[in-house]
């Protein structure tokens, strides 16, 4: 399983980029694509939506299961990644590439954990 | 008398016994005795098979079977060829349950896999799901595909059928949505008021076609003014007039739906019937209940199974947009039957002398003194007239007769005719119209 | 096997109509049917054997053992379904007039008699066409109850976290914020977290008792006590009603509103998913917000939940069954499925471990997480090898509170040595597991098909057949 340095982690198992232009990458860490499996579908927010930190802006299918996906950011959704919507197994392929959602205005955030605190926390819940 | 135990009352001690408890009772043991029945229900005692068929049989004699049916209003007598019953009444069919098991389905699931690609067709629309409840609860499932967040007001012509209006109110109702009647015509959706009432908060517009007087509307304009607002177009079709009218594919549906029970159902005293609903690709989604899809076995080999279940209440729970989980499959399973047997060309003469005939019976009241026909315009296999003389009038002398009149409505009567009504039948209800029309100028 | 698109021949077809007989008339251009239907053509010969190929390749209860958990799978009697056939019920159109269906009015009037008696209610609506339908309108006279008390913020309906998945969606539809409560260490209601949860709010409670783990729960009139006390009314899921008709009633324990699932409990054929009907029986607080017709009742009622006057014909096999079964035969039929689920579970809870309760009612759940971890075979493993032996699987990864569940209901219709021969294979099946588990992980390996790919399926959907280009 891989965790990448550099990006910061929520305990819900998104991956958060800061891009360094006051806009954040937003996707789903390796652990979770794992966990959730095969997945079929990805409903995500349209562009201009606002997402609150620690709500979920949209979820993910399997076929027998659906996982909510939440923001780890307040702010207002720049961009989506349309590609998803046609091919959900990009995630199960290359999370780390497969970014959800491009969050803008960002006002508020939750807790992020570095790339070694992300890695403690699943090895806690082992 | 039969409870359809096979096992006896010595077995059922050994039973007991192997579980290593002494009595029934044992299993009854955390209900509060309080409320445990004492005495038996008030039913009656069981019945041999030989008398509970007489007792419903007699229950059946008690309604009038109609010679001659000239009502519909959202029920239609066609004519159902036998196979259609005998296919429909295999074991195998009728006793399954919700194919969730595809290893052990493949009939159930091909059969509905044949029955979605055949309401597409029919309907011209990209996806069709598995059935619901029936036609008007398919129109309230309809709209609620179709609103969002911002969007919280569903359209509504008052061309539309009474129950079908009521179901969709009581869905609105429930999930806190607003529905609104766009007014209607000279017996047609009113689209100039249409047009006023597409407001920002608009999600879709409801249409029926043929609608309740049997008037077609004009879809294909009605569509272009919806879409115009960014609104969703929803159309309720008779399946029947899909034979020959144009599709709602065709006048630019978002979300096609109706009832299907002209499509080899018995009326049946309202059920259980048929609710078809068939979307554009972009929307297939958002379709409730069960979706079945082609996809490989293990080995390779072609097969089916239900799909997209994510969207269904049993994942999503309180998030799923609707609770459908039964449907109405064998009715599904008719549908397509029906349909396989009739042919395209069985269908468009059932369609074609429906509305042949519904119009040289609204010719002959038309001639009949002081009965004036109030559908303009095209309309299919059912119109209203006028009456000099009270409906009821009309109505009692033609059920003296054997014949069921059409639907008293608020201008008169509504009549329906379809391809199972001879001319020499239309021609002795003209007979006995005139008769009550004449009697009292 | 070909589709029946795969096997049409342009020019074939049946003779079905006569030549009309009256003036034809055509459809203006601009309302004509765009392209010709493609419906496919073939003889009746052709017909009747495609579906009875089909039929061979499906399993119906009245085919073999279907232990489907939470489904009640009884033996579909011939009988109903002759009466259901009947032309004097079958002819009738929904909008005759009164008189001329007074054999209608008998049946409906007699079904409601019994199972409001059966279920201690005092009236009923036999509009709502299956159990989600029947929640739908059970919530919603809810609803209009507080509404026309001008209580107008209760707004919230109580779920326990094992309750079937309908319950949430149903109170979502209805315009309810869904408040779930975790169940207790026994699986039953958990009476602190029930209290805790209780308030100005709350508009009633959801149960299904026994419930989801196949338990009665003892708590039950405290349970209905604590929310008739806060406000709320008590809603009772009728889907596991087999285990207690004629037992105890839904009424006594406090509750105010149940549907029924005639094609469960009432041994009405489900059609391969329907159409079954779902009556709502309910107290006399509640009946003047019953739903109605519209097109026929002058009376605005504000509810309808479809056309006319629900499905009709299933209600009349009910009722035939009923005739059948009378008072006692309800009771044994109810005993019957509890000790046939019972008995089952007794030869089978030595191997798989009973997560709750000692005895169960008509339904019991195993729990074959043990299992997985020992051998790597899994609920699903196990499931599918059923296949093999011609069983239909239980209900499969459900109640979510257990792990790896296996859920059968096996019902009172099915002989002691089909239990028998079940139970042993279910211990065969237990020793492959151990022994050769591996061969189970592509089970069935002598059904229709082999495992499908349910990944393509929802990934690139194909929900229709495509006719080739001509």
């Amino acid at each position: 399983m891989t965790i990448l340095e550099g990006l910061k982690y929520t305990k819900s198992h998104e991956w958060v980029k800061e891009n360094g232009d006051g806009t954040v990458t937003v996707g789903l860490t390796d652990y979770a694509q794992q966990e959730l499996g095969d997945l079929v579908f990805v409903n995500l927010p349209l562009a201009g939506d606002g997402v609150t930190a620690g709500e979920a802006f949209g979820d993910v299918e399997s076929v027998k299961a659906v996982s909510d996906v939440f923001s780890p950011v307040s702010g207002e959704v720049a961009e989506i990644n349309e590609e998803l919507l046609d091919a959900p197994q990009m995630i199960n392929e290359t999370p780390y590439d497969a970014w959800l959602i491009k969050v803008e205005n960002v006002s508020d955030s939750e807790e992020l954990l570095s790339a070694v605190e992300y890695e403690a926390f699943l090895a806690q819940g082992e | 008398m039969g409870q359809y135990i096979p096992s006896t009352k010595e077995e059922q001690r050994e039973m007991l016994a192997a579980i290593g408890v002494d009595s029934l009772a044992a299993f009854y043991e955390n209900v509060p005795d309080s409320v445990l029945l004492k005495e038996p229900l008030h039913i009656p005692a069981g019945k041999s098979e030989l008398e509970v068929r007489q007792m419903m049989e007699t229950m059946s004699q008690e309604n009038k079977v109609f010679g001659t049916i000239l009502r519909g209003a959202g029920a239609y007598q066609h004519y159902i060829p036998s196979i259609v019953k005998y296919i429909t009444a295999k074991e195998e069919f009728v006793t399954a349950y919700t194919p969730y098991q595809a290893e052990m389905s493949q009939g159930i699931l091909q059969s509905i896999f044949e029955y979605q690609t055949m309401i597409c067709d029919l309907t011209g629309m990209d996806t069709s799901n598995a059935s619901v409840y029936d036609g008007a609860s398919a129109a309230a499932e309809a709209i609620a595909m179709c609103r969002d967040r911002k969007r919280t007001v569903a359209l509504v012509s008052a061309t539309t059928h009474p129950d079908v209006l009521a179901t969709m109110r009581t869905y609105c109702y429930g999930a806190g949505y607003e529905l609104r009647i766009v007014p209607e015509k000279d017996g047609r959706t009113d689209r100039d008021a249409l047009e006023q009432a597409l407001t920002a908060d608009v999600c879709c517009f409801y249409v029926q076609q043929p609608n309740f007087y049997g008037n077609f509307e004009d879809c294909t304009a009605l569509g272009e003014t919806v879409h115009q607002a960014g609104v969703k177009y929803i159309m309720g079709c008779n399946p029947m007039a899909l034979a020959v009218m144009k599709t709602p594919a065709a006048c630019g549906a978002d979300v096609a739906v109706g009832e299907g029970q002209p499509l080899g159902m018995p009326l049946a005293y309202g059920g259980p019937y048929l609710g078809f609903m068939a979307a554009t690709s972009a929307m297939t989604r958002k379709l409730p209940g069960r979706i079945v899809g082609e996809t490989k076995d293990a080995d390779g080999n072609r097969a089916y199974v239900l799909t997209l279940q994510a969207r269904e209440q049993h994942i999503r729970r309180e998030k799923a947009s609707s609770n459908v989980c039964s449907n109405q499959a064998l009715c599904a399973l008719t549908a397509a039957v029906y349909m396989g047997t009739m042919g395209p060309e069985g269908m468009r003469q059932a369609a074609g002398q429906s509305m042949s005939k519904a119009h040289y019976f609204a010719q002959k009241l038309a001639a009949i003194a002081g009965v004036n026909v109030l559908n303009q315009g095209s309309w299919f296999h059912e119109f209203v007239t006028e009456l000099p003389v009270s409906a009821q009038s009309v109505l009692n002398a033609l059920e003296a007769e054997n014949i069921l009149g059409g639907l008293p409505v608020k201008d008169g009567i509504l009549w329906c005719v379809t391809e199972v009504v001879s001319k020499e039948q239309l021609d002795k209800a003209a007979a006995i119209i005139e008769e009550v029309c004449a009697s009292c100028n | 096997m070909q589709l029946i698109f795969e096997k049409s021949h342009a020019g074939r077809g049946c003779d079905l109509l006569p030549a009309c007989d009256v003036p034809e008339v055509q459809l203006p251009e601009e309302l004509k049917r765009e392209q010709p239907l493609r419906l496919p053509q073939l003889s009746e010969t052709e017909i009747s054997r495609h579906y009875s190929a089909l039929a061979k390749r499906a399993h119906g209860v009245n085919d073999g053992f279907y232990p489907l958990g939470s489904c009640t799978m009884k033996y579909n009697p011939r009988i109903d379904e002759e009466m259901a056939a009947l032309p004097g019920f079958t002819n009738i159109h929904p909008l005759q007039p009164e008189n001329t269906v007074t054999g209608c009015k008998q049946v409906l009037d007699t079904a409601k008699a019994y199972l409001c008696e059966a279920t201690g209610m005092d009236a009923i609506t036999f509009q709502p066409a299956a159990g989600a339908h029947g929640e739908f309108t059970g919530l919603l006279l809810i609803k209009s109850y507080h509404e026309a008390r001008g209580d107008i913020k209760r707004n919230k309906i109580i779920i326990p976290d094992a309750a079937h998945g309908t319950n949430p969606a149903s109170a979502s539809m209805a315009g309810f914020t869904v408040v779930t409560i975790p169940s207790g260490p026994d699986g039953c209601v958990d009476l602190n977290a029930l209290r805790a949860s209780v308030g100005e709010d709350t508009a009633g409670l959801m149960l299904t008792n026994p419930n989801t783990v196949g338990i009665f729960d003892s708590n039950i009139l405290e349970i209905t006590d604590i929310i008739h006390q806060a406000g709320g009314l008590n809603y009772y899921d009728g889907a596991n009603f087999n285990a207690i008709m004629g037992v105890v009633r839904p009424g006594d324990m406090g509750f105010d509103v149940v549907h029924l699932n005639l094609h469960k409990t009432f041994a009405t054929p489900h059609g391969g998913g329907g159409p079954g009907s779902g009556p709502v029986a309910c107290k006399s607080i509640l009946q003047p917000y019953l739903p109605g017709c519209a097109i026929q009742n002058s009376q605005k009622e504000k509810l309808q939940l479809k056309a006319f006057h629900g499905n009709f014909l299933v209600v009349v096999k009910a009722l035939t069954y009923m005739l059948t079964l009378g008072a006692e035969g309800i009771r044994s039929a109810c005993e019957g499925a509890v000790l046939n689920a019972n008995y089952m579970m007794a030869k089978l809870k030595d191997l798989y471990p009973v997560p709750y309760g000692k005895t169960c009612m008509h339904e019991f759940v195993l729990s074959l997480e043990e299992l997985k971890k020992e051998t790597g075979v899994s609920a699903l493993d196990v499931a599918k090898s059923l296949i093999d032996h011609g069983i239909h699987p239980p209900t499969m990864y459900f109640p979510l509170i257990v792990h790896e569940a296996l859920m059968f209901e096996p019902t009172e219709t099915e002989s002691r040595e089909t239990l028998d021969e079940a139970a042993e294979v279910m211990r065969e099946l237990y020793q492959m597991a151990h022994e050769d588990g591996a061969q189970m992980h592509d089970a069935p390996h002598h059904a229709q098909i082999k495992r499908p790919d349910e990944v393509l399926a929802a990934r690139q959907p194909v929900l229709r057949y495509q006719w080739k280009q001509v």
